[in-house]
């Protein structure tokens, strides 16, 4: 390993990772919009630029022109952190997600991810998806507001009581596995009855996806008519806009995870011969999820809180555990 | 392996200076108008009576420890879960006695009611 393995490539490859990011998110959220507005028979978006394409660009530069308001009650330095808190995280996900088969450039052999062979991806997944909380906990403390102190509890004590369950529905997967890699997750042969058992439980992973990432029906950060918009409360500007990215790119890179390690990743027909494609399928299969994710935000209303806690706690939480017991049972039973 | 993780550090320092700029360019490029109201907490327009450095319902705080508990209950999961095929029947009834005796805990704060939102 020289230092251009080491440093050059890695810098290349995460800002390269960055700008597909921030790209895919400004359109994400077109395409959350324009969907929504399909959902209830409107048009969305249409004014900028054909079929408002231009819309996140102009989104993005109004915002970034708007007076930047601290205001004077709320703890400064932290009230600064905590949107970064929020952002870097999301972003630093997704280093580990493998996009594709290794490549062969210049001679030298490059893959496609940035970390995603190390030997505890799966850790690192669940480990940095957790510090997002932070985020969310800074900000409504430092806002010094009731709305923003009572959205952050409210979606801090969420967010740990989901992570309880998403975690055991990963140790099942890795029950089946046998290994943290991520890049060995997607390319190792899985038996069928492997690959059907891994989707039984998907439903369970994707509700603790929603909660996770804060979206509806668990989008209690932003219960609108009770807390005003929670722990975003005492944010304006771009401030405001870091948190709103965040999340979206919270819900793509938990998609593109979700899609490695239940959905075979880049894999698809014809991978082996263009390798080129790998991306091109890991991009299709995310986009499915987001359609879901749009999809239960246009269909399904917001729970009660104590309705989630008790969601969370006395049924997620118990059938996760039920389903790791059964896969360890067939685990050992069938290998 | 100390270079092992050396595109972690290269990530973070990435994402952490996107979210600066974005937070800082603003600041250049955005109009300034100080108005003492700006400056005010928001609360639907009334004066806040009450500050929120106050004492708060014990539910968090449960919880948090409650969570604490099944969080270290599945770290112990992790490693157990990679190399159960080569433990087999051994390693699933060692866990499944572990587990019982989380799921024993779990029941008993189940059945104290920490687990109801509303009292």
């Amino acid at each position: 390993m020289d230092w251009v393995d080491l440093v050059v490539i890695p810098i290349i490859k995460g800002a390269l990772i960055l700008f597909i990011l921030l790209t895919a998110t400004a359109y994400l959220t077109l395409f959350e919009r324009k969907l929504i507005a399909r959902f209830q028979v409107r048009l969305g978006p249409n004014r900028a630029g054909p079929f408002g394409l231009l819309q996140p660009l102009a989104d993005a530069v109004k915002l970034f022109f708007k007076e930047e308001v601290v205001p004077g009650h709320v703890n400064k330095p932290v009230y600064l952190l905590a949107p970064m808190m929020a952002m870097v995280p999301a972003i630093a996900l997704f280093a580990v997600v493998p996009l594709g088969p290794d490549l062969s450039l210049f001679g030298r052999r490059i893959p496609l991810h940035m970390g995603g062979d190390v030997n505890v991806a799966l850790l690192y997944v669940l480990a940095i998806a957790s510090v997002g909380t932070y985020g969310v906990m800074l900000a409504g403390w430092a806002s010094n507001n009731n709305y923003s102190l009572l959205g952050a509890m409210r979606t801090s004590a969420q967010m740990i009581s989901y992570e309880l369950p998403m975690a055991i529905i990963v140790a099942s997967l890795l029950l089946v596995t046998g290994t943290m890699s991520v890049v060995e997750i997607v390319e190792q042969p899985r038996p069928l009855w492997a690959w059907l058992w891994l989707w039984l439980g998907f439903p369970l992973y994707f509700i603790t996806m929603l909660a996770e990432s804060n979206r509806a029906p668990f989008d209690f950060p932003e219960t609108e008519n009770e807390l005003i918009a929670g722990y975003q409360t005492e944010y304006g500007g771009f401030k405001f806009a870091v948190f709103y990215i965040s999340e979206y790119l919270h819900m793509l890179t938990s998609s593109a995870v979700a899609v490695t390690l239940f959905f075979g990743g880049w894999r698809g027909p014809f991978v082996d011969q263009f390798p080129l494609l790998g991306p091109v399928y890991l991009a299709l299969k995310t986009v499915a999820i987001l359609f879901l994710y749009v999809w239960v935000r246009a269909s399904i209303p917001r729970l009660r809180y104590d309705q989630l806690m008790s969601f969370g706690w006395k049924y997620l939480l118990p059938w996760s555990l039920l389903y790791l017991a059964v896969t360890a049972v067939l685990v050992v039973a069938l290998s | 392996m100390p270079y092992g993780y050396v595109w972690l550090l290269i990530m973070l320092g990435l994402a952490a200076g996107v979210a600066m700029m974005m937070m800082f360019l603003p600041l250049l490029l955005g109009p300034r108008n100080p108005v003492p109201t700006k400056y005010e907490p928001y609360e639907s327009g009334m004066k806040p009576f009450m500050l929120p450095r106050r004492r708060f319902p014990v539910h968090y705080y449960l919880v948090a420890i409650l969570f604490v508990v099944f969080d270290i209950e599945i770290l112990f999961l992790y490693p157990w879960a990679v190399i159960l095929r080569d433990l087999r029947w051994f390693g699933l009834v060692e866990m499944g006695v572990f587990l019982g005796i989380v799921l024993v805990g779990f029941v008993y704060a189940w059945r104290k009611g920490a687990l109801e939102w509303i009292r």
